[in-house]
């Protein structure tokens, strides 16, 4: 034989087993649900450019100040959660579970926020095509944003479980690029509704 | 290549072998062995065949005579709504999971799938979503009857007013599959990229698992968008939105591009892993290496990037401006290119081989067959002019059943063959197999061949009554549903009896090159376990001296040990 085992394996991607998928999974998992936000984004453009009639009766736009708050806050909170994973790296797990918790409340308040906008609002999910679409539009980003926080509470309890890191800290990377995920598609929603009026 | 007598299972109980009587049970739990996922998804999915059939043959029974006279229009509405839902979303995509959940992990030499718990989750959703839809026959309203494809302002419709009404549960039946779907594409993508033996580098892997990524990336490209339009859809219908809803501002035509964004890439996710079992097949049952192995497997991805961009096709007639029309038929018909490379490669891969025409090779020459038919009908609908002239008329349903059932069906009949000893451990019954394949070529050419004049003469689709001119084409079309219904029998006799007391099967009884057939029959249930052989070469290398993998007596002489 003048092929060796070790020759063919040189040149060619290692076998993995189980273990380290999860991620990738995670990864595959966020570009086909960012497809489900490009189907509403290219709805929301092609209704707003199609429409016949866009806002509804009295109303003439929509208010930018309290969701530029909102907007500057989910945004801060990526750069916060990326501190908590820094943390957690230098196996600091107090400053982890701190900073953590600051990007939980962070999302919490723009989940809050979102109620406060929604319940001052004057039209609803029936009031023709641009009713329709912000209410689909940041309620289908708001369950994410619930979601995420979900997820962070379910890696904050488990942080307390001895030995959760040991085998590495795949959970808390996918949550964090979740969060990343949802805050990207908060900007582009956010320029479509609201920037571009 | 003698087997012994004596009982395996005795001495390898620990490894419960798919198929062994007693432990059938497995089969009906929450089992998270690919292996016993794969034939539980294929077994649902026939079940869901014969229904579907059966709702064809209702539909062909009305259409024998010109008047409406077996059923209310409004019946046979739903009727054929229905039929295509049930054959889409409860056969096809159901069977292609099982046969894709059972080749996959040997193919690559994998123990099993990278997450096998979500594997087992997405057969689950079957039964739930399948029950859904089927509920809908018996809410008031009877069920979702605006055709596969719920156009808006029809299916934003609610006369009765329910909640739960039929074209409602339609759609959460439609999502929920697609859920299931998204899990099993997750699965075989990391699967298949993450999970390969050592010297599987991508040129060397089977053109079925390059046909199986392709199909399941396009899967998750599409796929959502489909969903995206579904809720928006379930919103109109349910709580007074109006996206798609033209009284209130919405766009009707919008939800047209939604719908076969997914839709058309859809009949690829399902046809491209057929061009994968014929990729198999013709080279084993030609003994000759498969012509142009790299152009094979590249197509695969010329195809799915191409249908991303070709699904205004089904829209030429809906009202759209010409210049999308003529794009559009532009890259339609590109998409002959790469679905061309692979036909020639077939058949320079058929041409001077020593052929084996056993039932697989039947279905798979059968499938090949039908597939040029319906790919020039195919190019024909993809022109403008005729398109605008035969568009919703028999000549369409005619095609798509030339793809779907003559070649996707077939191949995946010829993939079941093929692999039956394999993933049971016995041989079928090649004389009922044979019966088989020619009840099933001459009732589906009966069926759908006169239908392609009828279509040209101007008889339109989902219409419950016709003119008599058209009467001589459907008659035959009917006779040819029944005979289709009539090749189940020998199928399901030939399953069931060779299943339970077939000869045992070796475990290779093709001949055939691949990992899977360095296995036991059935494999045991880690595959390999800690033996995952070393690739050297794609596995198509018939005739020549090219070795398959390091030390492949050693593989050879273990599975025949252990089986």
């Amino acid at each position: 034989m003048t092929t060796t085992k070790s020759d063919v394996l040189l040149h060619t991607p290692g076998h993995v087993k189980h273990d380290g998928h999860n991620l990738t999974g995670f990864i595959i998992f966020l570009c086909s649900e960012s497809i489900i936000f490009f189907a509403f984004f290219v709805g929301y453009g092609v209704l707003k450019l199609t429409a016949p009639t866009w806002y509804p009766d009295g109303v003439s736009g929509i208010a930018v100040r309290e969701p530029l708050i909102n907007t500057i806050i989910l945004v801060s909170s990526s750069f916060v959660i990326y501190f908590a994973e820094r943390y957690l790296h230098k196996k600091n797990y107090w400053g982890f579970r701190i900073v953590w918790l600051v990007t939980m409340l962070m999302g919490s308040y723009f989940v809050y926020g979102q109620y406060i906008e929604w319940s001052e609002l004057s039209f609803s999910l029936s009031s023709g095509v641009f009713g329709s679409l912000f209410y689909l539009l940041t309620g289908f980003h708001g369950l994410h944003v619930i979601t995420g926080i979900l997820l962070m509470g379910l890696m904050l309890i488990r942080s307390f479980i001895p030995g959760n890191y040991d085998s590495g800290e795949m959970g808390v990377e996918s949550v964090s690029l979740f969060w990343h995920f949802v805050d990207v598609i908060w900007i582009i929603l956010f320029v479509l509704i609201y920037v571009w009026q | 290549m003698t087997i012994t007598n004596y009982d395996e299972r005795i001495l390898k109980s620990n490894h419960p072998i798919p198929g062994a009587p007693n432990n059938w049970r497995r089969f009906f739990g929450f089992n998270t062995d690919a292996k016993v996922i794969g034939i539980q998804y294929i077994v649902t999915a026939l079940v869901f065949l014969l229904l579907g059939g059966l709702l064809g043959m209702l539909i062909r029974g009305e259409l024998i005579t010109p008047p409406s006279d077996l059923f209310d229009p409004t019946v046979y509405n739903g009727l054929y709504t229905m039929h295509g839902t049930v054959m889409l979303f409860l056969f096809l995509f159901p069977i292609l999971s099982g046969l894709t959940n059972l080749l996959v992990p040997p193919m690559i030499g994998a123990p099993d799938m990278a997450f096998p718990k979500l594997n087992a989750l997405a057969f689950w959703l079957v039964p739930v979503f399948s029950i859904v839809l089927l509920t809908s026959f018996f809410v008031p309203g009877g069920p979702a009857s605006s055709g596969w494809w719920s156009y808006p302002p029809v299916s934003i419709q609610n006369p009765l007013g329910h909640f739960l009404n039929g074209q409602m549960l339609w759609i959460v039946a439609i999502g929920l599959s697609g859920v299931s779907s998204i899990m099993g594409a997750i699965n075989f993508v990391t699967t298949i990229i993450k999970m390969r033996a050592p010297g599987m580098g991508f040129f060397k892997m089977p053109i079925f698992i390059w046909t199986v990524l392709a199909a399941q990336i396009l899967q998750l490209l599409g796929l959502p968008a489909l969903t995206g339009g579904a809720v928006m859809l379930f919103f109109d219908l349910n709580f007074g939105t109006s996206f798609f809803n033209p009284e209130t501002g919405g766009d009707p035509v919008l939800f047209q591009h939604f719908f076969w964004f997914y839709s058309h890439p859809a009949v690829y996710v399902m046809v491209l892993p057929v061009f994968g079992i014929f990729s198999e097949l013709f080279p084993t049952y030609s003994r000759k290496p498969l012509f142009g192995y790299k152009f094979v497997a590249v197509a695969s991805f010329g195809i799915t990037i191409l249908s991303l961009v070709v699904w205004v096709h089904h829209m030429f007639y809906t009202g759209t401006p010409m210049w999308m029309r003529n794009l559009f038929m532009f890259t339609t018909m590109l998409i002959a290119v790469p679905t061309g490379v692979k036909v020639f490669a077939w058949i320079a891969t058929l041409w001077g081989g020593n052929l084996r025409l056993n039932t697989p090779m039947l279905f798979c020459l059968g499938g090949l067959f039908n597939f040029i038919f319906g790919g020039i009908t195919g190019v024909m609908l993809a022109t403008v002019p005729i398109d605008i002239h035969v568009g919703n008329t028999y000549f369409v349903v005619a095609h798509f059943h030339y793809i779907i059932f003559n070649t996707i069906a077939f191949g995946i009949f010829a993939g079941i063959y093929h692999w039956f000893p394999k993933f049971t451990g016995r041989m079928f019954y090649e004389g009922l197999g044979k019966i088989h394949f020619t009840l099933t070529f001459i009732g589906a050419t009966l069926n759908w061949l006169p239908l392609h004049w009828a279509g040209l003469l101007g008889m339109p689709r989902r219409v419950a009554s016709y003119d008599p001119e058209f009467a001589i084409w459907n008659v035959i079309a009917s006779i040819g549903a029944f005979m289709l219904g009539v090749a189940s029998i020998p199928f399901i006799l030939n399953m069931v009896s060779s299943w339970s007391r077939g000869k045992k099967a070796p475990p290779n009884p093709w001949n055939a090159i691949g990992l899977e057939w360095l296995l036991p029959s059935p494999p045991p249930h880690e595959n390999f376990e800690d033996d995952i052989p070393t690739v050297l070469n794609e596995p198509y290398n018939y005739g020549l001296n090219k070795p398959f993998v390091l030390d492949e007596e050693f593989y050879i002489s273990k599975a025949l040990n252990d089986s």
